[in-house]
């Protein structure tokens, strides 16, 4: 007997026009890659949406915790010289 | 493999506007020019964090060191987001670290300069970085996605480099007259070698026509040196300091500045091995990547002991 699953979770992230950044618009069930594009496409892309899928199944994304943030993310909070606005150019200075 | 259709089909959309990505068909000689490039590139942005490194211990005040070790950080950074888009192509990390360390691969010639004293940090963030940017603003629309998104990320970060190294020279050149004197010298050594950043003339860059013919770069090397030297010279003016080029002119009739010609001769030696400081740059780079090599062996015995513990647990 043949058991019944609801197939693997799969992500997807679609570029929307060459050359940009993938971005993640959601997640399809499929049972291998060629299923997940061809759901990625029917799901996601009805409208023209995107140039490019990409999938990747979802046991291998691996994410931080948002309950790590503060501790996380605080080595970058105290240094606004990283920043170009921190530096103060003579007057009438052009293209910097 | 080379297939003629695809090669057609290959250029019609690069012809179009459009980008390539990572597993799109692309002919051989793209993927090798993009190989060469974006790690010449990558191994750059990381032996460029040695002359300035050497300032980390000597900078004159707390703020400048955390600004300079910021700004080394960056570079860091962006050596590795260049080699990871490089590894896209198909090439491990290891193979390009090796190409670097036997000399294969090259990486700008303007790091084999040394950086003698504090004003040399203020010329190299406003002169150095800003011959970058230069580059670096029309490498954003180079027909590679993963290059391309690679520079937007870059570039957003560089702004800052170089607003640090002009306020340092600013500052030095409203100070005493020593402190003038070390900035218009640091000008002096550096002006040059930024120019040479750019390559060799088109009429002498053999491997432009492709380049440019695959939307890879989409400016020559003279294009992109003239829009630098046109936004340089009047930031110096401003701020006094002088061209060390006494044939310099503005042309009135094309609004775009003429110089005196590059000594090339000067470029082709340090590009071949022969700076004052190419083996310097090359030995620390080796030197460090072995004595880091426990730390890579500590990882992958880690590795190996995680992957027994999920056996046993699985």
């Amino acid at each position: 007997m043949a058991t019944d699953t609801q197939l693997d979770l799969w992500e997807v992230f679609i570029q929307s026009k060459s050359g940009l950044p993938y971005i993640h618009s959601g997640s399809v069930h499929a049972s291998d890659v060629k299923m997940a594009m061809q759901n990625a496409r029917d799901i996601y892309t009805r409208r023209g949406e995107g140039t490019s899928i990409w999938v990747v199944p979802a046991k291998h994304i691996s994410a931080s915790n948002p309950d790590d943030n503060d501790m996380l993310f605080d080595p970058s909070n105290d240094k606004i010289y990283r920043h170009p606005t921190f530096y103060v150019m003579p007057e009438g200075a052009k293209n910097i | 493999m080379h297939n003629e259709h695809s090669d057609t089909h290959f250029q019609s959309r690069i012809d179009n506007g459009e980008h390539i990505e990572a597993k799109d068909y692309m002919p051989e000689g793209y993927r090798k020019h993009l190989i060469r490039q974006m790690s010449q590139h990558a191994h750059s942005e990381v032996i460029g964090m040695q002359p300035e490194g050497n300032w980390i211990t000597r900078a004159p005040s707390l703020r400048a060191k955390q600004i300079l070790l910021a700004k080394i950080q960056d570079e860091g950074g962006h050596g590795l987001y260049l080699y990871s888009a490089v590894e896209t192509l198909g090439v491990s990390r290891a193979e390009l670290i090796e190409q670097l360390q036997t000399g294969k691969a090259k990486y700008s010639s303007i790091f084999n300069y040394p950086a003698l004293n504090w004003a040399d940090i203020g010329a190299i963030g406003w002169l150095v970085d800003g011959a970058a940017i230069v580059n670096q603003v029309s490498l954003q629309r180079t027909s590679y996605g993963p290059y391309s998104r690679a520079m937007v990320r870059i570039c957003k970060e560089e702004s800052f480099h170089q607003r640090q190294g002009y306020e340092i020279m600013t500052t030095m050149m409203r100070g005493t007259k020593d402190q003038q004197a070390m900035a218009q010298d640091a000008m002096n050594r550096w002006w040059w070698p930024s120019l040479m950043m750019f390559g060799p003339h088109d009429s002498d860059s053999p491997r432009s026509g492709d380049a440019v013919k695959w939307k890879i770069k989409r400016e020559t090397n003279d294009e992109l040196r003239q829009k630098f030297i046109d936004k340089t010279i009047p930031q110096a003016e401003l701020i006094g300091l002088t061209i060390p080029d006494k044939n310099f002119k503005l042309d009135e009739k094309t609004g775009h500045y003429t110089l005196s010609p590059i000594n090339w001769e000067e470029f082709h030696r340090v590009v071949s091995g022969h700076g004052p400081c190419n083996k310097q740059r090359l030995d620390h780079h080796i030197k460090y990547h072995q004595e880091g090599a426990w730390v890579r062996e500590a990882a992958e015995a880690y590795k190996l002991k995680t992957a027994k513990k999920e056996l046993v647990t699985a």
